[in-house]
C-alpha cells in the first residue's frame, strides 16, 4: 500500500500532547469527510514534537487531498486556538525528514 | 517564483492594540508577497501611511481595498463614484439579487463578494456568471467561514460554493480566493488554501491562479489606470510639455 508522509507546523500558544493533536486533526477528517473517508485516509500521527510544534502524519496516497484538507481546516486543539501549516509532503519518512530538518534545525528529534 | 496576494486581510485600521501589525507580520511569514486591506472612506492618511509602513517594514505590498456594501442601486453608483479613483480594489458585498445584477455590469466593480451563507442569498448563478464575464469582475471567496462554521452550515457552504465555482468556471470568470479574516489563527499559507479549495472541486492549479495570478491582474490593471499619466486604455502621457503653437 502507497502512504504518504506530511510534515505540519503547529501554531498554538500552550504545548499541546500528540493525543490532543490527534483527536483535533481526526475530528476535523470526520466533520468533512465523514466516517467512510476517515476510512479511507488511514491518518496516523506518526512524530510529534510539542517544543518545536511540529508533526509527521500518516496517510493513504489516494487520500492525500482529504487528509491535507482535514489539517488545514484544525482551528482548536484542546479549546486552544491553533492554526495549521503544511511544511511538506514525501513518499518516505527518511525524504521528509531530510527536507524538514533544515526548517526545524533539529536532528531527527521528532517523537510521539 | 510565483507571487502570492491575499486581497482581503481583514487588518483594523485603527492599530491601537498591535493586532494589524500581528497579522500584516503572519502574512509576510506565511509567504504572502501582497495584502488586500479594507480601507474605509473615512480613513484618515496618517492610518494609511500606517498600515503602508507596517507592510513595507514585513515586505508586503499594501494594496488599497474599498468595502462596498450598498443597500440599493443608486447607493451602489454613488458609492462607486466616489471610491473608484482613491482605492487599487474595489469589492461589492451583494446583498440582493437587484445589487448583485448590476455589479456583475459594471466595469468599475473587480470582487464580486456574497457574504451570506444562506444558499439563497448567494445569487451567483449563470445569468450573474455571463454579466460578470463582459466585464472585468471575479468572484471572490472568503476562506474563513471554511474554517470556523462546522456540521450542517460547513456542508451547505461547501455545497453552494462548489456550484459556483462551476458556473465560474464554465463561463469564464476569474475566482479569487482570500482570506476574509482579522484572526491571525485563522490565517493560512496559500498553498495550504489551495489544497483546502479541495473541498469545493476547485482544481490545485486554478486554486493557486486564484491566490496569484488573477488578483495580481487586477491590481495592475487598476494601478495602471490610477496612474496620472493614464488617459484611456493603451493610451498614456508620455510628456507633459507646452502647447504646439504651430498647429
Amino acid at each position: 500500500m502507497r502512504r504518504r508522509y506530511i510534515a505540519v507546523k503547529i501554531d498554538v500558544k500552550q504545548n499541546i500532547e500528540g493525543k490532543e493533536l490527534i483527536n483535533a486533526v481526526s475530528n476535523s477528517l470526520l466533520s468533512l469527510f465523514g466516517e467512510y473517508g476517515a476510512s479511507l485516509a488511514e491518518l496516523t500521527l506518526i512524530e510529534h514534537d510539542p517544543d518545536a510544534n511540529y508533526a509527521i502524519f500518516r496517510c493513504n496516497h489516494k487520500a492525500l487531498e482529504m487528509a491535507k484538507a482535514s489539517i488545514i481546516a484544525v482551528r482548536e486543539i484542546n479549546r486552544k486556538k491553533a492554526a495549521t501549516q503544511i511544511i511538506y509532503v514525501s513518499g518516505t519518512i527518511k525524504a521528509l525528514k531530510k527536507k524538514v530538518q533544515p526548517i526545524t534545525g533539529q536532528q531527527a528529534s521528532l517523537r510521539l | 517564483m510565483k507571487k502570492f496576494v491575499d486581497l482581503n486581510l481583514c487588518a483594523p485600521i485603527k492599530d491601537e492594540k498591535g493586532e494589524a501589525e500581528e497579522l500584516i507580520k503572519s502574512s509576510a511569514e506565511l509567504g504572502y508577497n501582497a495584502i488586500g486591506v479594507p480601507i474605509p472612506i473615512e480613513a484618515t492618511r496618517e492610518e494609511i501611511q500606517n498600515l503602508a509602513r507596517m507592510s513595507n517594514e514585513n515586505n508586503l505590498d499594501l494594496i488599497k481595498r474599498g468595502n462596498l456594501r450598498p443597500r440599493n442601486v443608486r447607493e451602489l453608483l454613488s458609492l462607486l463614484n466616489v471610491l473608484r479613483g482613491k482605492r487599487e480594489v474595489i469589492a461589492v458585498y451583494c446583498d440582493s439579487k437587484t445589487i448583485a445584477r448590476q455589479v456583475a455590469k459594471d466595469h468599475r466593480v473587480d470582487l464580486i463578494s456574497f457574504p451570506s451563507l444562506d444558499p439563497r442569498r448567494r445569487f451567483f448563478d449563470p445569468a450573474e456568471a455571463e454579466l460578470a464575464s463582459k466585464t472585468s469582475a471575479a468572484l471572490e471567496i472568503d476562506m474563513a467561514p471554511l474554517l470556523t462554521l462546522g456540521g450542517f452550515q460547513r456542508a451547505r457552504l461547501i455545497s453552494r460554493l462548489r456550484r459556483e465555482v462551476a458556473i465560474a468556471e464554465k463561463f469564464k470568470v476569474p475566482i479569487v480566493i482570500s482570506s476574509g479574516t482579522s484572526d491571525k489563527y485563522l490565517l493560512r499559507k496559500p498553498q495550504d488554501y489551495a489544497s483546502l479549495a479541495y473541498l469545493f472541486d476547485l482544481s490545485h492549479q486554478t486554486a493557486r491562479k486564484a491566490l496569484s495570478e488573477f488578483p495580481l491582474r487586477i491590481v495592475e490593471r487598476n494601478r495602471e489606470k490610477l496612474d496620472s499619466g493614464y488617459v484611456a486604455p493603451g493610451v498614456y502621457i508620455v510628456r507633459r510639455g507646452e502647447d504646439c503653437h504651430d498647429v
